[in-house]
C-alpha cells in the first residue's frame, strides 16, 4: 500500500522550494460511519526528507494534517542533479516514497 | 559446517548492532506532546522549561477566516539563526500539538501544511532554538468544522 508521493521543486538561489502531496486518509479515529461505526484512526506519524542521502528534515504528525497532506519546505545548497526523496510512516506501519531529481 | 555458522553468528551480531544503533538515530516520537489535551501540556512535554516568547520574528500565513475546517493552510517561517525545530498547535483541537519539524542543520526554517480545525481557534506557530522557544499566534475563524470528517 506504498502511495506514491508527488514532489515538485524548483531551485532559486541554490535553495530548493520542494511541494510534496501524499494520497493519505488522516483518519483521526473519531469520525463516525453512517452506520454509527467508528473508522479507526489511521495517520501519517512521520516524513522523512532527504537530500542525496542525507536527512534534511523530519517531521513527526499529529491526525489533525488534512487528508491527503501537502507538505512544502526547503533545502539549502542544492544545485541540479540532486536528489530528494520524501518517505512517510503511519500509525499502521505503512509507508509510502517519492524521489525528485532537481533540475 | 564450523565456517557456516560462524558467519551466521557474525552476520546475526552485524545485524545485532545496526538494531542497537537505530534508537541514537531515530528520536522517539513526541508521543506525550501528542497526547496532551491542554495546551500547557503539550508545551511542556516538548520544552519542559525553556521560556516561550512571543516575537515578530516568526512569521505565520495563515487565513483570517477558514470556510472549510477541513483544509486550513498554514505557512511557518523565520529568519531566527539557530532554529532547530518548528511546531505547529491549535489551542482549540482535541489535541493541540498538529505538527513537528525537526530541522536539519542546514535546513531553511520555512514548513507549510493544511491542518483540521473542529472550530474557530488560535493558531501558533513556535520555533525552538537551542535555549528558546519564540512564537507567533493568530485567530482563524472557522465557518464549517473539519474534525467529523
Amino acid at each position: 500500500m506504498a502511495a506514491d508521493i508527488k514532489l515538485r521543486g524548483k531551485i532559486k538561489d541554490g535553495v530548493a522550494e520542494i511541494k510534496s502531496l501524499m494520497p493519505h486518509p488522516m483518519e483521526t479515529g473519531t469520525r463516525r460511519e453512517e452506520s454509527g461505526d467508528v473508522v479507526p484512526a489511521h495517520y501519517i506519524e512521520e516524513v522523512v526528507c532527504q537530500h542525496n542521502g542525507e536527512n534534511v528534515l523530519r517531521a513527526e504528525w499529529g491526525p489533525s494534517i488534512s487528508k491527503n497532506p501537502y507538505f512544502a519546505f526547503s533545502v539549502r545548497n542544492v544545485s541540479p542533479g540532486d536528489i530528494i526523496s520524501v518517505r512517510w510512516t503511519d500509525n499502521l506501519g505503512e509507508s509510502g516514497s517519492g524521489e525528485l531529481v532537481l533540475k | 559446517m564450523m565456517k557456516h555458522s560462524r558467519r551466521r553468528f557474525l552476520r546475526g551480531l552485524s545485524v545485532a548492532v545496526a538494531l542497537a544503533a537505530l534508537p541514537v538515530r531515530l528520536m522517539a516520537r513526541a508521543t506525550d506532546a501528542f497526547r496532551a489535551t491542554k495546551l500547557e501540556d503539550a508545551n511542556k512535554a516538548l520544552f519542559g522549561q525553556l521560556p516561550l516568547v512571543e516575537s515578530d520574528a516568526v512569521n505565520l500565513k495563515i487565513p483570517a477566516i477558514a470556510e472549510n475546517g477541513a483544509v486550513v493552510p498554514v505557512t511557518v517561517s523565520t529568519e531566527l539563526e539557530g532554529v532547530q525545530a518548528i511546531y505547529i498547535m491549535i489551542d482549540e483541537n482535541p489535541n493541540p500539538l498538529s505538527a513537528t519539524f525537526e530541522l536539519g542543520a542546514s535546513s531553511p526554517a520555512d514548513v507549510s501544511t493544511r491542518v483540521k480545525m473542529g472550530k474557530s481557534s488560535m493558531v501558533r506557530g513556535l520555533v525552538k532554538t537551542r535555549d528558546q522557544v519564540f512564537y507567533a499566534a493568530q485567530e482563524v475563524k472557522v465557518t464549517i468544522g473539519g474534525c467529523g470528517g
